[in-house]
């Protein structure tokens, strides 16, 4: 596209109009699609057959969604915080969709491909979105949405770190941050064979980088009942899905460039760029299979086994993961070693982590309810009854 | 060092329900948290009461079976047959062997019917986004059509009578039932490959919740409740009632009395009932369904008696006072899960918000059945 309407109109500002375009109207047609695809993947996996009246096998029902939640009211609690409540919506999803900006889909398929420092900048702009959670989360003036709002920031700043650092190793191997030269690098053999480790952390931080089950303890729903959200309706209400569906469609695109060759393997990139195109797409729709798989099937987490599972297990094993890398680079090593002992930690990892994910050093319960009978009779002191 | 606080933090006090996916219809509990931990906890009921004891009392002993379908709408086969047996007791009729059989059967389907439930809503409540859920619904609903093509009712059966039940099994019932066994082993098989040995579940249920025996006991737990703490009590076996005396089944125990045993109970227990279902059948008589004197209008010596039977929930009561004439005095339910309930505050304090999901998704409730 870069070549396609780039520098067709040579006006700098009309460039930037159309590339914006492009953004976010394949960004909402995908996110439509999504919403169809995750009723109908998940329908199957609950031995339903999802919606079948809208449309041609329901085809038409994001289109039915979408209407609706546009013909519905614009609520707003009267306490709330106006600006920070309204703003909140755009300020969780325009980061998200940035991410998309730089992602290549072809060699020269993209709106701003070879960017130098691609990698960098879809890190960077993923994790702004969390702001917007945030603000929503406190100026809803809701309990839930508070609460929702803490723990999106303690989850999502937490698996921030093995998500950086498992894409890092990649890095390494490639030398760049250039989205376009890391693909390229995996003609022969996609990174995932290299770095199985880093491969399934990098899955597992998008997992709760989304707030994905089993790692929805922002949003639970029979908890506490949408978490930011709670508060919301209609078109803003969707601006959160649509955020958090493009969130699932960037970082599997990006885990896809990562992880699986992109449009690169197993063609050697020498391909046309339709074929190019549908490579990744494959690519990426397979790795949002795989999520929409994860959260058809498992149960939540509590906070403190998801923040002990990001800090005692996943972190230490992204660095397990640098290291392996940066042997093999230093010495200049078979790559093969890397895969064994990256594969190795990794089935030793999951060995361990079995059975002991509910061991989170939360102090026994007797303690707990220990240090609750103390606070009480200490303000029962410090405020005698009148 | 000891740090002086300039400023006072107050506990965050959520007000969970009535209309809330974690609480099953319309129960409120005032939780006071501290970040998650739950400090507090304060159960609000009544907002379902409907006044099934008052309205019994104007109603005579057929009508009154419908009552008992209202109160606990997931286990109706269970209570109505608490209700029959009261006023049969008191009656002095002695229902012929065929009426007993069919009433079991029904009975242990029902319990299959209720479990399922709960295995689904618990699945709900810890967030399997509905695999779970329609894993269970899908062997409950092989359940009801059984039962609608019985009684003519989905949910509200009033299927048994004060004497026997109301009409006999329809043609080719028997097989069906061997059918829907299959079917609901397979579910169970299912359910407890999805659920029951998953990592995430196992951290979310095991060591939450955990009552002894001694507390379950003080507290006056009933049913699954009760014996996930590990207290052999079931009244089916202990204070056998109807046909459970010639029937051979096992009382499943937990050992550890929390969430996770809760849950293991209830998939125990639907494979016990399959056990007794198959029984049933064989065993099941020819005869006639009501005895061959009833009068057309059923009217009680003066007296008073108390019944109690083994519901899905626990031990269900009917205290049944006559002092003549064609309607009760005074009827009163012990509902289990009325009592259930009562724990909850001990189970709850010290636990984690999310926990307390999961302990009050563990006592499955009804809250027809809580506010009658």
């Amino acid at each position: 596209m870069t070549v396609l309407l780039g520098y067709a109109f040579g006006i700098a500002w009309v460039d930037a109009l159309i590339r914006l375009l492009v953004v976010v109207l394949t960004m909402t047609v995908l996110v439509m699609l999504l919403t169809y695809l995750e009723r109908k993947v998940v329908g199957r996996i609950q031995q339903r057959i999802g919606p079948t009246r809208t449309g041609p096998a329901g085809l038409l029902q994001p289109v039915a969604d979408a209407l609706k939640l546009l013909g519905k009211e614009d609520l707003m609690p009267h306490t709330a915080d106006k600006w920070v409540y309204q703003f909140a919506t755009i300020a969780f999803f325009v980061p998200i969709f940035l991410g998309f900006v730089v992602l290549p889909f072809a060699e020269d398929i993209g709106v701003r491909v070879g960017l130098p420092l691609g990698l960098f900048f879809v890190i960077a702009v993923s994790s702004v979105g969390i702001v917007g959670l945030l603000m929503a989360g406190l100026a809803s003036d809701s309990k839930y949405a508070l609460l929702g709002g803490v723990r999106a920031i303690g989850q999502m700043i937490s698996y921030e770190i093995p998500l950086v650092l498992s894409v890092l190793a990649v890095a390494m191997m490639t030398g760049s941050l250039d989205l376009r030269e890391i693909v390229n690098a995996q003609d022969k053999v996609p990174n995932a064979v290299w770095q199985p480790l880093g491969f399934f952390l990098y899955l597992t931080a998008c997992t709760a980088e989304m707030a994905r089950r089993p790692f929805d303890l922002p949003v639970s729903e029979s908890e506490l009942v949408g978490g930011p959200q709670v508060e919301f309706s209609g078109i803003r209400w969707s601006m959160f899905q649509l955020g958090e569906y493009a969130n699932l469609i960037i970082l599997s695109a990006f885990g896809s460039i990562m992880f699986l060759g992109g449009y690169a393997w197993p063609l050697a990139g020498d391909a046309a760029w339709p074929v190019q195109v549908l490579l990744s797409i494959v690519k990426t729709f397979l790795l949002i299979l795989v999520f929409m798989w994860i959260g058809a099937t498992f149960p939540r987490l509590r906070i403190d086994q998801l923040m002990s599972f990001a800090w005692k297990v996943l972190i230490p094993l992204t660095f397990v993961q640098i290291f392996i890398t940066g042997l093999v680079q230093t010495y200049d090593l078979p790559d093969i070693i890397m895969t064994v002992v990256s594969g190795g930690a990794l089935v030793l990892a999951a060995m361990v982590v079995r059975r002991n994910v509910s061991k989170t050093g939360r102090r026994p319960r007797a303690e707990r309810v220990a240090y609750i009978r103390a606070r009480q009779a200490a303000r029962a002191e410090s405020r005698p009854l009148s | 060092m000891v740090i002086e606080h300039e400023y006072e933090t107050v506990d965050l006090n959520i007000n969970m329900g009535p209309v809330h996916p974690a609480t099953h219809g319309v129960f409120r509990a005032v939780l006071a948290v501290d970040g998650e931990l739950v400090v507090d906890v304060d159960p609000v009921i009544g907002y379902m009461h409907r006044g099934g004891e008052k309205l019994s009392e104007n109603l005579d002993y057929r009508q009154g079976i419908g009552i008992q379908d209202r109160t606990d709408y997931l286990s109706q086969m269970n209570s109505e047959q608490a209700y029959v047996m009261a006023a049969e007791k008191l009656a002095g009729i002695e229902p012929p062997p065929r009426a007993e059989w069919i009433r079991v059967l029904c009975a242990e389907l029902n319990r299959c019917a209720s479990h399922f439930m709960f295995l689904g809503a618990y699945g709900q409540d810890i967030g399997t986004f509905g695999t779970a859920f329609s894993y269970a619904m899908r062997e409950r609903e092989r359940v009801m059509d059984l039962f609608e093509e019985l009684t003519g009712e989905r949910m509200m059966y009033s299927y048994f009578r004060v004497g026997g039940v109301a009409w006999d099994l329809p043609a080719g019932f028997e097989r069906k039932v061997k059918t829907l066994l299959r079917h609901v082993l397979q579910g169970v098989n299912d359910f407890e490959g999805l659920l029951s040995q998953n990592e995430v579940f196992l951290a979310r249920t095991r060591d939450i919740g955990v009552l002894t025996g001694e507390q379950a006991l003080d507290y006056g737990l009933t049913g699954p409740m009760l014996r996930a703490s590990g207290v052999d009590w079931d009244l089916r076996r202990d204070e056998p009632y109807s046909v459970y005396p010639q029937l051979k089944f096992t009382v499943p125990l937990g050992q550890n009395g929390d969430c996770w045993d809760r849950y293991n109970m209830r998939i125990q227990e639907i494979k016990e009932s399959v056990k007794l279902v198959e029984q049933c059948l064989e065993m099941l008589p020819a005869g006639p369904i009501m005895p061959d004197k009833m009068p057309r209008m059923l009217r009680l010596p003066v007296g008073e008696i108390y019944v109690r039977t083994e519901n899905p929930r626990g031990e269900y009561g009917i205290y049944l006072v006559s002092k003549g004439g064609n309607k009760p005095y005074r009827l009163k339910m012990r509902s289990p899960c009325f009592c259930n309930l009562s724990a909850l505050r001990e189970m709850c304090i010290g636990e984690y918000l999310s926990d307390a999901v999961a302990i009050i998704g563990a006592l499955d409730l009804v809250m027809g059945e809580v506010d009658r």
